[in-house]
């Protein structure tokens, strides 16, 4: 029997998902799912969107309005959704390629714009629905199908390049941090102006067999034992950081949000008429 | 209500025209010769209570056309031959999602960043096959200032009564040329707008066909909670691995605009009755045309002038029965060759076929055609 949240907020009927046994991902929508329910927001009211990828077809099983765009793009049809009508909440869900590789210019305009959009990115290091190739979040030397003898790119650090980029509510969290990661999607949906939450997710059919990272439960061991909640990193010796990665509400500064501020010139110009 | 005369350039009729239509909100990135529909939309948009957004590409532009559409609102985008390059994946997405949306395209030279500020009717083939894949489309061209306003009104029309990307393809020559024109009382306009559901939520199939191939569509937000997706999809709007699925989503897409033909397309004729050399002109060019019609015809010169308006899908029946009546037909175009394509594809073995082509950046002059019809005669 599904549970109540499934039976409310998936499409039931078109459960099984399409994931590997083991993938993040699924750990991840739940969250989502979860934040949305405590939010209290009209579900009509919803819409989701996404790119293209594994972590994309997430919208596909979640009952709101909900847009499977192309490869990267998610973002850049979400503005023209909310800019079209800011009634609407819109949550995107993305995968650290389809954001951060073909999707980064579209990425830094929208936090640069501040557009009242939630963005969720799974992030596994790796593109999985093409079978493992390296993407912008692999790590240094790790492998890739592409990348046989170690990926020499550098990786980005997506929740930097939000905050820096002018996203104005960022945090991190993973799929074995899911209490975490229910907390930061429910405050990034308060927040009006452009939010991103990086979920840290696993992908054992590639990138964990690639780089020998052992089971899916390996994969959620490894989380738990290399994150570091922000509250605690201060108190920690650098050494103690070395590796580790933060999880936690990393930026909170609310900022005048983009379709308000459109919104604003309407009224001024209808005004002067 | 009186009508208002007001002299204007194509692009800024086209803006009149999208305004007058309903339109709501237009994205896009600057490119020259589109860049004062952009402008004018920034500036017009707002007083009636849209939106417009100067996008990070083209790409994004189209994508938040999409979007935009999907929440119920009539968009539109404009550009030119790089930018129309870029928006073909998402213009792809509209066709087989079936999402109502405007694209100019005012033609410079190309290909590449080609001659920016030259005339040029290079994007024919694009038009028609720029994105991937099978798919239906519709372009139409106007070779006037006052034609463009009243296109940009039938682009938002056709696009919203068969919910398909429509392209209004322009060229520099158009886009930028002056004219006095005569708007239209608003209220004599015909407006068309999509067929939405008032069905329970529960029984709303977002993708199921009505009698006329066209499915009802729900703005995001009004209740119909529903998924659309670039794959293939059933009635459901869900992706389907299904052969047979995928194949019938296609072949209703392509049937939704064959069996609407006549109302979609049309097109202009000109001194056809006697005529034994047919000229076959479409957008700026057209009007070179009829000035060498004019001056051929002072000389007994027997010629007259076919123009496509709506060149995708094109007026192949029409065409075919103006085969058996002419005996030379000269297609003139600002490329090295691309409708005269489906002129030979129609009319092969039927008529003699000839073209004049220009791909130096300047406009065709009549003299041309006057002597491309004097050669072949
Ligand atoms: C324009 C375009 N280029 C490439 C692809 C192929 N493609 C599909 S998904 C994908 C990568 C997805 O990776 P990511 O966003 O990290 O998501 P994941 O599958 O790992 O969840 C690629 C390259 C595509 N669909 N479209
Ligand atoms: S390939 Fe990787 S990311 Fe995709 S479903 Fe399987 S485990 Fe998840």
């Amino acid at each position: 029997m599904p549970s109540p949240l499934i039976e409310s907020y998936f499409r039931s009927e078109n459960l099984p998902q399409i994931w590997c046994p083991g993938c993040g991902h699924g750990i991840i929508t739940r969250a989502i799912a979860v934040a949305i329910e405590k939010s209290g927001l009209d579900r009509d009211k919803i819409c989701i969107v996404s790119g293209i990828g594994c972590s994309s077809r997430a919208p596909g099983y979640l009952d709101f309005n909900t847009l499977h765009t192309t490869h990267g793009r998610a973002l850049a049809f979400a503005t023209g959704i909310k800019l079209a009508n800011p009634e609407l909440k819109v949550i995107v869900i993305t995968g650290d390629g389809d954001c951060t590789a073909i999707g980064g210019n579209h990425l830094i305009h929208a936090c640069r714009r501040n557009i009242g959009l939630t963005t969720i990115v799974y992030n596994n290091n790796i593109y999985g629905m093409t079978g493992g190739q390296y993407s912008p979040t692999t790590p240094k030397f790790d492998k890739g199908t592409t990348a046989p003898y170690g990926n020499i790119d550098k990786a980005f650090d997506i929740c930097n390049l939000a905050a820096s980029a002018g996203a104005t509510y960022v945090g991190r969290a993973t799929s074995y941090h899911t209490n975490l990661l229910i907390s930061l999607v429910l405050n990034a949906l308060k927040n009006d102006g452009f939010s991103l939450i990086e979920a840290i997710s696993g992908c054992p059919t590639y990138y964990g067999r690639k780089n020998k990272k052992g089971s899916a439960v390996n994969m959620l061991e490894w989380q738990k034992d290399n994150a570091v909640n922000i509250s605690s990193a201060s108190k920690m010796a650098p050494e103690m950081l070395e590796g580790k990665f933060l999880i936690g509400e990393l930026k909170n500064s609310p900022e005048p949000e983009y379709a308000s501020e459109y919104q604003k010139i309407i009224d001024k110009v209808m005004k002067e008429r | 209500m009186t009508n208002s005369f007001k002299l204007m350039q194509g692009n800024e009729a086209c803006v009149e025209g999208a305004i007058a239509a309903g339109m709501k909100f237009y994205a896009g990135y600057p490119i020259t010769p589109s860049t004062e529909i952009a402008e004018l939309c920034s500036e017009k948009l707002p007083v009636v209570g849209g939106k417009f957004i100067q996008m990070e590409d083209e790409i994004a532009g189209m994508a938040a056309v999409i979007g935009a559409s999907l929440t119920g609102q009539k968009s539109m985008t404009a550009t030119s031959g790089p930018g129309f390059s870029l928006k073909q994946e998402n213009i792809g997405y509209a066709s087989y999602a079936e999402i109502p949306c405007v694209i100019v395209n005012v033609q410079r030279g190309g290909p590449s960043t080609g001659q920016p500020t030259s005339p040029s009717q290079g994007d024919v083939m694009q038009a028609r096959w720029g994105t991937h894949g099978d798919h239906p489309i519709i372009a139409i061209c106007p070779s006037s200032v006052k034609e463009t306003f009243d296109l940009t009104i039938r682009a938002f029309n056709l696009s919203e009564k068969y919910r398909i990307p429509v392209i209004l393809l322009m060229d520099e020559v158009v886009g930028h040329m002056r004219e006095k024109i005569e708007l239209p009382d608003i209220a004599d306009i015909e407006i068309i707008d999509r067929k939405r559901p008032n069905c329970d939520s529960d029984e709303y199939l977002p993708y199921k066909a009505e009698a006329d191939l066209v499915p009802l569509m729900a703005d995001f937000g009004a209740g119909y909670r529903y998924h659309v997706t670039g794959l293939a999809h059933d009635e459901t709007g869900f992706p389907s691995n299904s052969y047979e699925v995928a194949d019938k989503l296609i072949r209703r897409l392509m049937n939704k605009i064959e069996i609407h033909k006549d109302d979609i397309i049309t097109w202009e004729e000109e001194n056809i009755d006697d005529a034994d050399v047919l000229i076959i002109a479409f957008g700026g060019v057209a009007r070179s045309a009829k000035a060498a019609i004019k001056q051929l015809r002072e000389n007994g010169i027997k010629v007259g002038l076919f123009r496509p308006i709506t060149i995708w899908p094109f007026p192949q029946e029409r065409l075919r029965e103006l085969a058996d009546k002419v005996k030379v037909m000269i297609v003139v175009e600002m490329n090295l060759g691309q409708l005269i394509l489906e002129v030979q594809r129609i009319c092969n073995n039927i008529v003699k076929i000839d073209g004049v082509n220009k791909v130096n950046g300047e406009i065709i002059y009549p003299e041309e055609i006057v002597t491309k019809v004097l050669e072949v005669i």
